[in-house]
């Protein structure tokens, strides 16, 4: 059963979108979700699932929920898919309001349960297409819906005005300077090697991290760029709400800001599901058969400058420090050896986790559900009990995050469970421990 | 084996190999239509995958569950390999077809026929035990287990002689018959499904990604 607690939690976006349906438009919804926008992969998992549970155990919330079944990734299909398909798309209001809840905050879509699956069913995908179904119903938590409204109205996921962009953008530029001299934070410049792209709560409430890459921009000489205009956000909320028009509206106009810059390649900030997004539910949704431009996470990009050299580490971390690969950077880009190379350049006492690389427990936040927003909290920091313990097994004090979704998530995580440690982004230590004078 | 047998266990033959035919050519139409599926299938990282769930031990999950391990595999492996190498099946191909091929010693097929139905008792038993898996079970899913078991006890019973042999008999091919049938039409369908779907995986994770999938 799942917690009867959560089942009630109150969510505008969702109780005020299930007064407005019909068993029409619920019927005809999901039927066209099922057979216009999935074919052969659904068929496959829905006829081959053999309903196992092996994929239990994979799954952070099933594991910090003491074993509760209900939290088991093939529940959460059972609960949802399975019965909207065996119902033919004849479901009621509460049945709707249920899939929705489990759909959006207890799935972050993290695909951990595909590598305990034997038969490798996307557990992630079938959870997507719930939330399609959602999203097309109108029925999406309020707060994610917001930031799929702000990305549809700006472009960005944070309401962030063109002004407000430029001079959040100029203010760090002074910043920097004051850091390094000579370091500047160009705009549009075309041909640079190099476009920098984030997400829109840097502008909004962590602009120092622009600040400091423009800093380690100048002290590696990089020949670099951030453009003035909407396509410099390339965090994406709308994929995860289910809203796929709107998600391929944001990837174009991140895509083709870069392309009408003729840069070489785009360089984004330390975010993973905006990693995602634009490398591949972007131009998957978009039918590109790649994007037009490389591009790179900021741990790739890090990875490069300290290993040839273009960044000499000055200043190492002392404290005992552990690492938390994203979902979308590891699962989603094998970064984890690269990472781990830049942590040991930066700190003198890391202690990894366990387990790690590619079978790390996701943050619980990312996949769209932090962005369900306060209502949603104690759910969530419920169903991430397992993180807790194996942050506080590692022992470390500090906790490096190159993704956003998992810096806020694990920041709850330590209030929530306090485990007295901090967070940290990777460009935070750098500032810090690079040699500014040669 | 009486000759009336003959026109059902050529509908067996041909309901197996037409219908998983069948299955995998409408599969391959459906899977056109998506945009991601063939454009990422990557013979390397799809067999990389494969082989890793198809080694004992050869993925984290196996390794986190020994003994589960250790029964599904000798499970699978007696259920695909008594009924092709059996004696009472063997002397079949040799008396219809003439081809003759290596059998196995009656006592050592006795025993794989009893590992099979020792594993189904035990799938069972984990179903109602395991509230995990009990969450997700239908009927269906028992009589799959019953149904997957049911020639590996008849053909036990037969070669026993603990029924006049003619009723053994005739319970064993019918329930062989519908063993063979229901492998297109069923969950079973898992046996073909499982190539394409980790092959899928393993290469949305390896080609694409550059990520592990076990
Ligand atoms: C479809 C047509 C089938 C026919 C005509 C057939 C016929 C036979 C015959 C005549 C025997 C010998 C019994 C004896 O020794 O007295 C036998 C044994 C056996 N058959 Fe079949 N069979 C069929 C299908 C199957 C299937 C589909 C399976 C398993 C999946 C199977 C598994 C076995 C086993 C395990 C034994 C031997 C049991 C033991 O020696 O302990 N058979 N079968
Ligand atoms: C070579 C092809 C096959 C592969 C790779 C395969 C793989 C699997 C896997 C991975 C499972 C999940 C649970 C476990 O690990 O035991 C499973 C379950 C099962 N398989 Fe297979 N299988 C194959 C062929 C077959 C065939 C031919 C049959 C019978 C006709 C069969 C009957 C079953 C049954 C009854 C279960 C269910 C266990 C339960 O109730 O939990 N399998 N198979
Ligand atoms: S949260 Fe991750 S492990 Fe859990 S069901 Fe969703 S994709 Fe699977
Ligand atoms: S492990 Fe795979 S086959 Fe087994 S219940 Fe989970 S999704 Fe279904």
């Amino acid at each position: 059963m799942s917690d009867p607690t959560d089942m009630m939690i109150a969510d505008a976006g969702i109780d005020e979108g299930i007064k407005k349906l019909t068993p029409e438009r619920i019927e005809q919804t999901i039927r066209h979700v099922l057979d216009n926008e999935s074919a052969a992969r659904m068929k496959v998992y829905l006829e081959t699932c053999v309903h196992c549970g092996l994929c239990a155990e994979a799954c952070h919330t099933y594991n910090s929920r003491d074993r509760d079944p209900d939290y088991a990734p093939v529940a959460k299909v059972k609960n949802t898919l399975w019965e909207m398909v065996k119902r033919k798309g004849k479901v009621d209001g509460p049945f709707l309001k249920n899939a929705a809840r489990i759909a959006f905050t207890e799935c972050g879509a993290c695909r951990r349960c595909s590598m305990y699956c034997p038969f490798g069913i996307d557990i992630a995908y079938q959870i997507m297409t719930v939330r399609r179904i959602c999203s097309l119903l109108g029925l999406v938590p309020q707060y994610l819906q917001d930031t799929t409204n702000s990305h549809a109205v700006t472009s960005n996921q944070m309401w962030v005005q063109p002004d407000d962009w430029i001079d959040t953008l100029m203010w760090q530029e002074e910043e920097a300077m004051s850091e390094l001299s000579g370091a500047r934070i160009p705009l549009d410049k075309e041909g640079a090697d190099v476009f920098y792209s984030v997400i829109a709560p840097e502008p909004k409430i962590l602009a120092q991290l622009i600040g400091n890459m423009a800093v380690i921009m100048k002290a590696a000489n990089i020949d670099w760029t951030m453009p003035s205009a909407d396509g410099w956000d390339n965090s994406n909320m709308a994929m995860y709400s289910g809203d796929f028009e709107v998600m391929g509206r944001v990837e174009r106009a991140h895509w083709e800001r870069a392309a009408q810059l003729r840069v070489k390649r785009i360089v984004m900030g330390e975010c993973g599901h905006a990693y995602r997004g634009a490398v591949y539910d972007g131009p998957k949704w978009l039918a590109w058969k790649q994007p037009p431009i490389p591009m790179v996470h900021a741990v790739e990009f890090y990875y490069e400058l300290i290993k040839s050299g273009k960044l000499v580490i000055k200043r190492k971390i002392e404290e005992p420090v552990t690492v938390q690969d994203p979902c979308n950077i590891v699962r989603g880009r094998g970064l984890h050896d690269k990472l781990r190379y830049v942590i040991k350049a930066l700190c003198e006492d890391f202690r990894d986790m366990e387990p790690r690389h590619e079978h790390n427990y996701c943050c619980a936040a990312g996949g769209g559900v932090i962005n369900c927003g306060p209502p949603w909290k104690l759910s969530r920091m419920k169903s991430i009990r397992c993180k807790a313990d194996q942050l506080a097994a590692t022992k470390a004090s500090l906790i490096i995050t190159p993704c956003h979704n998992c810096h806020s998530g694990i920041e709850d995580i330590i209030g929530h469970y306090k485990l007295g440690m901090h967070v940290k982004f990777i460009n935070e230590l750098l500032v810090k421990a690079i040699d500014l004078e040669s | 084996m009486e000759s009336y047998w003959i026109p059902f266990v050529w509908l067996a033959f041909v309901g197996l190999l037409g219908g998983t035919a069948f299955k995998i050519v409408q599969m391959g139409r459906l899977a056109s239509r998506e945009k991601t599926v063939f454009p990422t299938l990557d013979a390397k990282h799809g067999a990389r995958s494969v082989l890793h769930w198809l080694l004992p031990f050869g993925t984290r999950n196996m390794r986190l569950r020994p003994f589960f391990t250790v029964v599904s595999f000798a499970f699978h492996a007696c259920l695909l390999i008594t009924p092709l190498f059996v004696m009472g099946h063997a002397v079949l191909w040799q008396q219809s077809w003439g081809i003759s091929w290596w059998s196995l010693p009656a006592p050592v097929a006795d025993f794989m026929s009893l590992v099979v139905v020792a594993g189904g008792l035990f799938f069972i038993l984990r179903r109602i035990a395991a509230p995990q898996v009990r969450n997700v079970t239908t009927w269906s899913d028992y009589a799959i287990v019953l149904l997957v078991i049911a020639p590996f006890v008849t053909g036990f019973v037969a070669h026993q002689g603990w029924l006049p042999s003619k009723h053994a008999i005739a319970l064993h091919i019918a329930s062989g018959i519908a063993w063979l049938l229901a492998i297109p039409f069923t969950r079973l369908a898992h046996m073909f499904w499982f190539v394409f779907s980790r092959a899928y995986m393993g290469s949305e994770f390896g080609a694409v990604r550059n990520a592990r999938d076990w």
